[in-house]
């Protein structure tokens, strides 16, 4: 077959454009570097238009708002009349617990020591549905949330994995939490007393929202914290002022806590802990989008989906309590404000663990994540993490905080005292 | 030849659609292709079979994605199977047809009486791509279809209850496996585009299949891996599994806006390198 070899102007309707023959290149270099600069300036604007994209959104701009003091913006959040809120939570905690630790082996150690303190065990009958376990998800990683809220007496949180989610759907005194990976529900039903309790129970978790962590962290405040305010921000498209939290007191691990207050409401949009060791924040939790509109009343309906297996949870929160502190007596309080340690001390010497079968794993891991520390208390082991440090004594008692270790060997030479 | 210029230039519409209609008959008329439809169409079969077998056992949330769902519902057998598939069964079949397409026709010898013909070489490409692009829409049917066969037979069928754990009407449902088809196949573009552009820069068929299926195997090792979080974004699979928002109340856009751009991000990028490459090379076989 002859080579066919079309004319210059019409090189694209192909044929065969072989080298030889016209003793020369058939398709000019030049044209050909114009043709691979088409895919270049694609690849090349596609990543302008990325970098740019997120570089806008990392400064976001800093709205102008009028000046305002600390005292007017802790007011503003604290006189915050917002009942109903709808949006997206992003919520990335880097606490540097050994990944070992996460299992919940140890839960019971670390359980109610420090602002952020877990409560251990995986109580309520082992249902995969079961709240208790799923939030404990939200300790590492980064998750999304959806949340809406009507009031203190409707709420519903989704924790938005890959391909499934789960939902939580508190309306008046029910609660029911669906999972679709495992298809389960639990379903809790409070009366009033009961309800109450389970709220300050609440208290106590990992907070969900900027609101939840907002409270928590103010709990504080006093003479042993600083506030002010750091400029503005823009944060899920409000306009916000920054609050600057610092602790006072030398020994807190905790170096700062940023809040995003919306100006026009006063609503908490974002919340960021950075520990003293530097690096990216433990804690933070913020609003990606944000409503403050009212949820529509069917967000709060919930009907058992069929096939679904149902475990009926414990009705009261003190019976929750009891459970999470198994084998525990005594919860004693350390100190003030920031640097607050936890002592908690096991019955009959031993290691504090959820259930008796586990205390050898306990110790095991202990080992492995731990150092070993002396003082006047005798010899213990302490665990460290980005935020809170936890000191073991070999006698059983747990001292745990958001402080540095030489405050807990303090705390446990001045106990044994 | 300034006589023959115009007739070659503007070929009427119809002519293109009759080179697309030859290029679906050369993929679709081959017996691999058939093959790989077929074992695409068996996924369900053992993933719907399997499940039916377990029933009583443990459904403890493990296992591929909306299983625990498959026994109270046969379209969750659908989203179940696509999801199975996703990852490396139909991209694997996508990277076959177009590591194929280009390479193929000229380790065959093929691909110069193809140029002869007055189509040119943009628009045969355009057509080789597009022919691609069907099959990514077949395969994800034979797949979901198979699956909703399958699902149908096996397991009752009813209203749906969305992974928010909201209940929506059977053809609610339907009308979401119809969208996650689509969400599939359209994902698949973006693979098929790379290995449209793999397949320019070879003679050999088998070389550019595996080329391309060995990108598709390496792109998602590095999906795995935490520390490559960096990058991750930018890989083509990364937001593959987003067609599940749509089981959402309300439906998540965020990931499913990601997915396709993503996918339209690629194939500009490789459609416009596999068209920069094949129209200035040397065709000679």
């Amino acid at each position: 077959m002859a080579p066919i070899q079309p004319p210059q102007a019409e090189r694209d309707f192909g044929g065969y454009a072989g080298f030889e023959g016209d003793g020369g290149d058939a398709f000019p270099r030049s044209r050909k570097v114009v043709r691979y600069g088409v895919p270049v300036a694609i690849a090349g604007v596609a990543a302008a238009t990325i970098g740019l994209g997120t570089a806008l959104a990392s400064t976001g701009g800093s709205p102008s708002l009028p000046n305002i003091t600390a005292e007017q913006l802790l007011d503003k959040i604290a006189t915050s009349k917002v009942q109903t809120v709808s949006g997206s939570v992003q919520v990335t905690t880097d606490l540097g617990l050994p990944d070992g630790l996460l299992n919940g082996a140890v839960g019971g150690a670390t359980g109610g020591g420090g602002p952020f303190g877990q409560h251990g065990g995986k109580g309520g009958g082992g249902s995969t549905a079961d709240p208790q376990a799923k939030l404990t998800e939200l300790i590492s990683g980064t998750h999304t949330l959806r949340v809406a809220a009507d009031g203190p007496d409707r709420q519903r949180v989704s924790i938005v994995d890959n391909t499934a989610e789960y939902t939580v759907v508190h309306n008046g005194d029910q609660m029911w939490a669906y999972d679709s990976a495992s298809n389960s529900v639990y379903h809790q039903t409070a009366d009033k007393g009961a309800q109450r309790g389970h709220r300050t129970h609440r208290d106590e978790q990992l907070p969900a929202t900027p609101q939840e962590a907002v409270r928590q962290a103010l709990k504080n405040v006093g003479p042993t914290t600083s506030v002010t305010v750091d400029g503005t921000a823009r944060v899920a498209g409000q306009q916000a002022y920054k609050l600057l939290v610092k602790p006072k007191q030398a020994d807190s691990t905790i170096d700062s806590i940023r809040v995003a207050v919306d100006a026009a409401n006063g609503v908490p949009l974002r919340f960021t802990l950075t520990p003293k060791g530097g690096g990216a924040a433990a804690v933070d939790i913020g609003y990606t989008k944000v409503n403050f509109g009212k949820p529509a009343a069917s967000t709060f309906d919930f009907s058992v989906p069929r096939g679904a297996k149902v475990t009926e949870g414990k009705d009261n929160g003190e019976d929750r309590g009891a459970q999470d502190h198994g084998g525990l007596s005594g919860l004693n309080v350390i100190g003030k404000d920031w640097n607050s340690i936890a002592e908690l001390k096991s019955e009959g010497g031993q290691l504090p663990s959820g259930k008796g079968g586990q205390s050898e794993s306990v110790q095991g891991l202990l080992g492995s994540f731990g150092h070993r520390v002396k003082g006047s208390f005798g010899t213990g082991t302490v665990i460290n993490t980005r935020l809170v440090n936890v000191l073991i004594t070999d006698k059983g008692a747990v001292f745990a905080g958001a402080v540095n270790q030489n405050a807990l060997v303090k705390a446990a030479n001045s106990a044994a005292n | 030849m300034s006589l023959a210029e115009p007739l070659v230039r503007n070929p009427s519409p119809l002519w293109s659609l009759g080179l697309l209609r030859s290029e679906l008959g050369t993929v679709f008329r081959r017996w691999r292709t058939l093959v790989l439809l077929g074992v695409l169409a068996t996924v369900p079969v053992l993933v719907g079979i399997a499940v039916k077998a377990q029933t009583h056992g443990d459904q403890g949330g493990h296992g591929p994605a909306f299983i625990a769902e498959v026994t109270n519902n046969g379209l969750f057998l659908v989203f179940t199977a696509l999801a199975v598939t996703l990852p490396f069964f139909l991209p694997m079949a996508i990277g076959v047809i177009a590591g194929d397409a280009i390479a193929g026709e000229a380790s065959a010898g093929t691909l110069r009486y193809l140029l002869v013909a007055p189509a040119g070489r943009t628009r045969l490409l355009l057509a080789k791509y597009a022919s691609v692009m069907v099959f990514c829409l077949v395969a994800t049917l034979v797949v979901a279809a198979s699956a909703l066969l399958v699902g149908a037979v096996l397991f009752p069928l009813g209203d749906v209850t969305l992974i928010s754990g909201v209940t929506v009407p059977f053809s609610d449902g339907l009308l979401r496996a119809a969208a996650i088809a689509g969400v599939v196949a359209v994902s698949l573009i973006g693979i098929a585009a790379l290995g449209l552009f793999i397949s320019t820069l070879t003679d050999s068929g088998i070389a550019a299949m595996a080329t391309t299926v060995g990108v598709l195997i390496t792109v998602q090792i590095m999906d795995g891996v935490p520390q490559l979080h960096a990058v991750q974004p930018l890989l083509f699979s990364h937001y593959w599994l987003s067609f599940a928002d749509l089981l959402r109340a309300p439906v998540m856009w965020d990931g499913l806006a990601k997915d396709l751009g993503l996918q339209a991000l690629y194939t500009a990028v490789f459609g416009s390198a596999a068209w920069a490459r094949f129209t200035t090379r040397d065709i000679t076989a």
